[in-house]
């Protein structure tokens, strides 16, 4: 998915993200996410939060569900990823939220994608607002959310 | 909400507004490091201290949800949920300065709000969280409100 391409997009050259080129309804550069059990069991060590239900086949099933379930805070990790990759270094974010409304499950091809709403100012700061969400292979937003961006101006 | 039937303990609608001891955090390189390799982003900001230095940020900085990392302390058991499955519902997220290593961060958090909600589980309470993270500098970094569903 073009990974390497990307890293070199966002970070290697000084591509910068200004206000005055971003349009209402236009889109944010989709995140593309497949976890592992592996990534999982890294999430749940960096972020202390080691609930079994992310990492114990047995442990998820006798609570009812079909196996482990991905972290909801990791999905919110990804969400944040989304919009700092694409707003860049001198974008900043300014808000962040989300709800977890279905479970998402490992090795299963996942997008984190987005759609500017608003675009204003407030006194000196530009400012974006975005809609954003998790969108599973079956097209199901299991994590929407809302995102506010700020944005340096020509 | 009818009250006689209500399903929250009055223990619990009285501890509102109850915060937890403060915890503070000396933020290490490595845990930003480990963090953002956990959540898959690969950012030279989390890991790379010559290209972050070089970059707007003039040093490493922490992903945005690293504070998940920075866990509070316990709240009084009196501001505990009396039921024994809890889901986490989501966070809504305010940022207002970059955490760095060596930043000393101060964690708190306090029982906001709790509502009763019919939902498809049957009775339910949404219980409020709302987590401060601020600085050594006595500056507010960023704060979380949690919804956690209860039943």
């Amino acid at each position: 998915m073009g990974l390497a391409i990307r890293i070199k997009e966002v970070y290697m050259t000084n591509r910068i993200l200004y206000w005055d080129d971003v349009e209402e309804a236009s889109e944010v550069t989709p995140l593309y996410k497949n976890a592992s059990s592996q990534l999982l069991v890294k999430y749940a060590g960096a972020s202390g939060d080691f609930y079994q239900i992310h990492y114990d086949v047995e442990f998820a099933k006798n609570n009812n569900l079909p196996g482990i379930i991905i972290h909801g805070a990791l999905k919110n990790a990804w969400l944040g990823q989304l919009m700092t990759d694409w707003v860049g270094n001198t974008g900043r974010l300014k808000t962040l939220s989300c709800q977890y409304r279905a479970m998402d499950v490992p090795n299963e091809d996942l997008i984190c994608k987005g759609v500017v709403t608003k675009k204003y100012t407030d006194g000196d700061h530009h400012l974006v607002d975005c809609d954003i969400w998790l969108e599973n292979s079956k097209g199901d937003k299991t994590t929407p959310g809302t995102a506010t961006v700020e944005l340096p101006i020509k | 909400m009818s009250q006689d039937k209500s399903i929250i303990p009055e223990s619990l609608l009285n501890a509102v507004g109850i915060e937890s001891q403060p915890i503070t955090y000396e933020i290490e390189k490595g845990h930003i490091a480990r963090f953002a390799e956990a959540i898959g982003d690969d950012n030279p900001a989390y890991n790379d201290e010559i290209s972050a230095r070089k970059s707007s940020y003039g040093s490493i900085i922490a992903p945005p949800t690293f504070c998940r990392a920075l866990r509070p302390g316990d709240l009084p058991k009196a501001a505990e949920s009396p039921f024994s499955r809890n889901l986490d519902a989501g966070s809504d997220w305010n940022y207002f300065e970059h955490i760095r290593p060596g930043d000393r961060i101060t964690v708190t958090i306090k029982l906001a709000n709790v509502v009763e909600r019919e939902g498809r589980l049957g009775k339910m309470i949404i219980i409020t969280r709302e987590t401060s993270y601020v600085n050594q500098l006595g500056q507010i970094v960023a704060t979380q409100k949690t919804n956690g569903i209860s039943y």
